[in-house]
Order: C-alpha cells, then sequence, then structure tokens
C-alpha cells in the first residue's frame, strides 16, 4: 500500500525552482530520508509534502499526517502535558517513550530545546498518523533521545507506518536515502 | 478541535492579554475630559464619538498578538494538519478575540460613559451599538493581523490599515444608525474569516 505519492512533483520557491520531475512513492513500513546540503530544499519538500507548499507542477497524493519541525507549536504558558493535550487526547505513552514524563508539569517557557524536539516528536508518536514527516529530526537530541527516537521509528514501520525524514546526518536505522542536489 | 481552538484563544486572552485593551481603552476616555474641559453638557454632547474613538484605538492594540505569535510558533501549521482549513481557523480566531473583547468593552463602556457625562438613555443606544459594531471590528482586527503577520513594523503597518477600514463602523455606530452599523458589521464579520484565511496560506514559506 503507497502512502505518500508525488507524480513529476516541481517546487518553486521564491523564484527558485528547487527540483522538478520528481518522483517518489512510499508505502507502508518504508523510511526515506531526504538528504543534501543546506539549501538544497529538504525543509521545503517536506513542507510540501506536508500540504503546507503548493507544487508548481506535478500531483502530491498524502494520506493523514503528523509533522515534527523546529516550530514547537506548544503553548509556553502551560505544562507540557496540558500543551500537548491540546493536540492529541493521551499523549502520556508517547511522553514516556520520549523520556519526558518527568516534565508533564513543567511549563513549555522553561524547557531546553532537546527537550522542545522531545515534545515535538512525542506529539507526532501520540497522533497516530500513517505518515510521519520529520524535518531535522536529531537536531538538539542527545544520545539517549537519538535511541529513544530510532525505537519508535521501528516501532512506527512495524506497524505499518511510513516516515519521509530529512537530514543532513545519517539516521538511525534502515533508510532508503534521497539525495537533493543544490 | 474548532470549540478547542476557540476555547484555547479565550483561555489565552483572559489571563492575560485580553484586559490591556480595556485599559487602554478607559484610559483613552479618561483623558477626553482633561482635553476637552470637564464641561459635561459638551461632554455629554460629544460622549458618544468619543467612546467609538477610544474603541477603535483600543482595537488596534491586540492586533499583533492575534495571529503572528501561533504563525511563528507552527501553531497555524499544525491546525491545517489537522484538517482545518485556514478560513476556518480565522473564523475560530474571529469568535475568541471578541468573546475576549467584546463583553469586557461593554461592561468598560459604562464606567466610561460616567467619565463622559452620558446619561443612561444615551449609554443604552450606545451600549447596542458597539455589541452590534464590536463583532465587525474584532473580524477585521483579525484580518489585519493575518495579513500583516510576519512582517517587519507590522503593529504600525495594522493601525494605517484598520483605522481607515474601520470608519464606517465609527460613523454608523457614533450616528446611532443600528440597521447601517449592522450591515457593515455583518460584511466585515462575513468578510474577515476569506481575507484571513488567504493572508495565512499566502504567509506559509
Amino acid at each position: 500500500m503507497t502512502l505518500l505519492t508525488f507524480d513529476k512533483v516541481a517546487l518553486r520557491r521564491g523564484g527558485r525552482l528547487l527540483f522538478e520531475d520528481l518522483d517518489l512513492a512510499l508505502g507502508a513500513g518504508e523510511a526515506l530520508q531526504v538528504a543534501g546540503p543546506n539549501g538544497s530544499g529538504k525543509s521545503s519538500l517536506i513542507r510540501l509534502a506536508a500540504g503546507l507548499l503548493r507544487e508548481e507542477r506535478g500531483r502530491v497524493e498524502r494520506p493523514a499526517l503528523a509533522l515534527a519541525d523546529d516550530a514547537i507549536a506548544l503553548d509556553r504558558e502551560l505544562s507540557l502535558k496540558r500543551a500537548l493535550s491540546f493536540w492529541s487526547k493521551a499523549p502520556a505513552s508517547a511522553l514516556d517513550a520520549l523520556g519526558i514524563s518527568h516534565l508533564a508539569k513543567v511549563p513549555v517557557r522553561l524547557l531546553s530545546s532537546g527537550q522542545l524536539k522531545r515534545a515535538t516528536l512525542a506529539r507526532v508518536a501520540a497522533s497516530r498518523a500513517p505518515l510521519w514527516l520529520l524535518d531535522e529530526p536529531l537536531n538538539a537530541l542527545d544520545a539517549d533521545g537519538a535511541r529513544r527516537l530510532a525505537k519508535l521509528i521501528d516501532e512506527h514501520r512495524s506497524g505499518g507506518g511510513a516516515i519521509l525524514a530529512a537530514s543532513h546526518q545519517p539516521l538511525p536505522g534502515d533508510w532508503r536515502v534521497l539525495e537533493l542536489q543544490q | 478541535m474548532i470549540a478547542a481552538l476557540v476555547a484555547r484563544d479565550v483561555r489565552r486572552g483572559a489571563t492575560g492579554a485580553a484586559w490591556l485593551p480595556i485599559a487602554f481603552f478607559l484610559l483613552v476616555v479618561a483623558l477626553m475630559p482633561f482635553a476637552v474641559g470637564p464641561d459635561a453638557r459638551l461632554l455629554s454632547r460629544i460622549g458618544t464619538g468619543l467612546l467609538w474613538i477610544a474603541t477603535l484605538t483600543s482595537a488596534l492594540l491586540p492586533v499583533e498578538r492575534l495571529i503572528e505569535p501561533d504563525r511563528a510558533d507552527g501553531v497555524l501549521d499544525q491546525l491545517a494538519l489537522q484538517g482545518l482549513a485556514d478560513e476556518t481557523i480565522a473564523l475560530a480566531k474571529i469568535a475568541a478575540h471578541w468573546l475576549t473583547f467584546g463583553p469586557l468593552l461593554l461592561i468598560a463602556a459604562i464606567p466610561a460613559s460616567a467619565l463622559l457625562a452620558l446619561d443612561g438613555a444615551s449609554l443604552l443606544k450606545a451600549e447596542i451599538a458597539l455589541a452590534i459594531g464590536t463583532p465587525g471590528l474584532a473580524a477585521l482586527a483579525v484580518a489585519i493581523a493575518a495579513v500583516t503577520a510576519g512582517l517587519p513594523r507590522a503593529g504600525s503597518l495594522a493601525g494605517l490599515l484598520l483605522l481607515p477600514l474601520a470608519v464606517p463602523l465609527l460613523i454608523f455606530g457614533a450616528a446611532n444608525a443600528l440597521l447601517l452599523e449592522a450591515a457593515v458589521s455583518l460584511l466585515l464579520t462575513a468578510g474577515a474569516p476569506f481575507v484571513a484565511g488567504a493572508a495565512i496560506r499566502a504567509s506559509r514559506t
């Protein structure tokens, strides 16, 4: 079963053509890493896959999905658990999986960038969406965070989910790699 | 999700930011007797107009917090991923903004009317006109907030955009032409979600 399909997609941003005639298909259980130098359009491809940017040509088909990028999208004045529960009914197990359940009552504004990264990944993990889009998921994560993320990714894939991640560094586990050119 | 979004925005407003425009409204009204003199007859003659000027200026204050923080933090993106149309998001934000602006302003108009030597009948008329006009004003504020979100000096720009567009509300409200006020308010409330929705979409990069 194919979850995400790009059919001859072109994306233009700020007058610059980032890529064209891009085909990709991501099926259940698959994971694809978008790699490439800074500015090659990795994040734009993720946002295009999310439907937050419009393709210039071609066609994108996407299922329900969850996105974790650099934006935290959590109310800073609330406790982490309350802030996350705006997006998901049951964030507790996801907090646990990312190793931040002890921070459940701490206001979001007091969290470090690594803890916030874990929180955005927890939102994705709690979403139950079949497709996960991760933009630089390893940024700000420590070794323990990266291990926990790898475990979540494995569980999601074995549960029939798919993952598209943009990263300039190697991701833990077994990924297909799509290299974007400058 | 829509109800949750309205509830969240109301909570965020009511726990802090929503009180500032109201305090500002009362402050502007309190300045009037100093500016034009404490002559009660003069004040009561121009009082309704002064109430409306104070309303319009206080409507400017919240503009910068209505859309931009949620845009910058990715909340608007995550809401879109939940399947909400940008117009729906804008409509929820308009509803939440009015709820934390309109009722408080109507209450603040009572002490304000005392400062302007308005009698009970004039106050009642002004309250009805404000109740009709403030939804349009709230919708306009959200639309302007969406259009200026992410721009440098958005606050000043918002003032330049909002005040001229609010002139019809001011004219018909101060003249107590309730049907025309309702027509303008309805037009703004109905149109603003589309303007704000399109602006939110265009602001995504």
